[in-house]
């Protein structure tokens, strides 16, 4: 197009802006910070790499990562696989399939502390609907948030009650699977496990590295409904919990930075294991060029 | 040939059944602790404490849904809600779209750096940032204020919504803006005269999941905002939360008014949004 060679910038600066204002300059800050001992209301104090090593001999700092990884390496397969069978279900004319798709998709729409606290009253081990159920089935009541040992499976449990709701990308990956695959399959002798492992999976495997990309990054992350649910003391203190309470209660500013950056590190690490192995199964229709083009609209 | 026939048939009614049943079943397990949160906010304190629990109201305690309203300034925190939402919704969609229109149609010297460095910010987490920023804007007086909630969002503070925006505004035919050039058209002309309509669904997706987003946020609001008539929704019933422990009717109507809104606005944008995600392939 023939703009001004710098016509470009002008759109973009805004962006530029923020850049260097909130991410450039606070990180370069947030090196420091990690290295010092502040309160904010006195002059930051240089302890070195102080913070770091204080981090690995706290019992609480130990215990937060430990559940949040765990939560992170348990819950993202299981999301995945949750939202992959609903999208596979509800991928059909049958008749009334409107209706199931916007029930199902209900949990992405009401998100949120409103959900947080919904699930805190119904796990509660007296009054909480899950026991009553639980009952009815004549399975003794638990402790979802009061047993150390149950506090993980409460929110495992919420991750695949909210699955429908990550099932619209697999829904759009599906109808774009092209139906000759199916046929030229049949023909061959598959039957419909095969047909669901070696087409379906296949070809949806741009999509689940995405979302097991943002699923990654998202557990480890997770705030809102932690911060509102917790559980068994320790057991429910997610990583960003305890990075909240140690910033903003005890105004320890150095070591919850130092704990942002440990933080950081492990999306990092964790991220780029998936990358590291998408290569083995995540398939790109471009990478193979003796297929027939897609026409997409 | 015929038995053949028969029996296949036999087979997708087979089929259906059991697909309907899953689909009733993961319904069901679905719409229940909905359901479970509406019969609650409208149960009287007694029947809610009452063991075994029941699942249906005994009849309509609207006294729950007046109790959350007034403890929590309902009408004071609902404006506060709105007003950062409204301006993240407007920044997020506008703002996204003009850097998106700079990378998707320009030429200029450094622009794949750029570019790049946009989507090195989508994988940094917030978390590293958000302590030297938070005393960054503590130390020119913007606690206790909606602009650390609000400005960020101007300044391109959504760099996902940049990306997507750009892969869609990539896929606009070039000859229209190019047909638009030769009328005369300023870049900035093409941008809303072409560029904007022609992306009303992928502007609508990301404009419900930057509602959803603001509208739902509790962290920025609990880190920033002190004064309880400044509080936001989400705050305020989490503050509610503390102080009433177990008065889960209330609790529960509280809930129920906060997902109103949201609940309001997909229905509304529902068509728009599906082919939005379809669009732009992005996460539901």
């Amino acid at each position: 197009m023939r703009f001004k060679k710098y016509e470009g910038y002008l759109y973009i600066s805004p962006w530029i802006l923020g850049f260097i204002l909130l991410t450039v300059a606070p990180l370069i800050f947030a090196f420091y910070i990690g290295l010092t001992e502040w309160d904010t209301f006195n002059a930051p104090k240089f302890v070195g790499l102080q913070n770091y090593s204080d981090l690995f001999r706290d019992e609480d700092f130990v215990n937060a990562l430990w559940i949040t990884i765990r939560f992170a390496i348990i819950s993202v397969p299981l999301g995945i696989a949750t939202s992959i069978l609903i999208a596979v279900l509800v991928n059909s004319k049958l008749k009334g399939m409107a209706f199931f798709r916007t029930a199902l998709y209900m949990p992405a729409v009401v998100s949120g502390i409103a959900i947080s606290l919904l699930w805190k009253w119904m796990l509660d081990k007296d009054f909480g609907m899950i026991n009553l159920i639980l009952s009815k089935l004549g399975i003794p009541e638990q402790g979802w948030l009061t047993d150390p040992h149950m506090v993980l499976y409460s929110y495992l449990m919420m991750v695949v009650w909210g699955a429908g709701g990550g099932m619209l990308t697999y829904l759009a990956g599906l109808q774009d699977i092209p139906g000759h695959l199916y046929e030229a399959a049949e023909i061959d002798g598959a039957n419909a496990f095969q047909k669901f492992r070696h087409i379906t999976l296949t070809m949806l495997s741009p999509v689940i590295f995405y979302n097991l990309i943002m699923g990654i990054v998202g557990a480890m992350r997770k705030f809102g409904d932690a911060y509102i649910i917790g559980g068994a003391g320790n057991q429910g203190r997610f990583y960003m919990v305890y990075l909240y309470e140690n910033a903003f209660k005890f105004f320890k500013m150095g070591y919850a930075t130092a704990m942002a950056w440990v933080l950081f590190v492990l999306i990092m690490l964790l991220t780029m294991a998936a990358f590291k192995s998408s290569s083995a199964w995540v398939y790109y229709e471009s990478e193979v060029n003796t297929r027939p083009k897609r026409k997409r609209g | 040939m015929s038995s053949y026939v028969a029996g296949s048939k036999r087979k997708r009614t087979k089929r259906a059944i059991v697909q309907y049943s899953l689909l009733v079943l993961l319904s069901i397990t679905t719409l229940l602790p909905l359901i479970w949160m509406l019969s609650t906010s409208l149960k009287s304190g007694d029947v809610i404490f009452e063991i075994p629990p029941k699942f249906l109201p005994d009849g309509f305690h609207w006294e729950n849904y007046s109790r959350a309203v007034s403890e929590i300034e309902f009408a004071t925190l609902f404006k506060n809600s709105l007003t950062i939402t409204f301006f993240n919704l407007l920044s997020n969609v506008f703002v996204s779209a003009l850097v998106a229109y700079g990378f998707a149609r320009f030429q200029f010297p450094g622009k794949s750096i750029w570019f790049l460095l946009v989507l090195s910010t989508i994988m940094l987490p917030g978390e590293v940032t958000m302590i030297p920023v938070f005393i960054g804007f503590s130390k020119i007086g913007w606690t206790n204020t909606f602009k650390p909630l609000i400005i960020p969002g101007f300044l391109g503070g959504a760099p996902v919504f940049i990306f997507l925006l750009r892969q869609f505004f990539m896929s606009i035919p070039k000859e229209l803006d190019e047909s638009a050039v030769l009328d005369g058209a300023s870049s900035f002309k093409i941008f809303y005269r072409i560029f904007l309509p022609l992306s009303i669904p992928a502007l609508v997706t990301i404009g419900i999941f930057s509602f959803q987003g603001s509208w739902n946020d509790l962290l920025g609001p609990l880190i920033y905002l002190n004064d309880t008539n400044k509080f936001t929704l989400p705050l305020g019933l989490a503050m509610f939360q503390g102080v009433m422990k177990v008065e889960w009717g209330p609790l529960m109507a509280g809930s129920i008014l906060v997902l109103l809104p949201v609940l309001v606005i997909f229905f509304l944008a529902q068509k728009q949004f599906v082919e939005g995600v379809k669009l732009s392939g992005i996460k539901g």
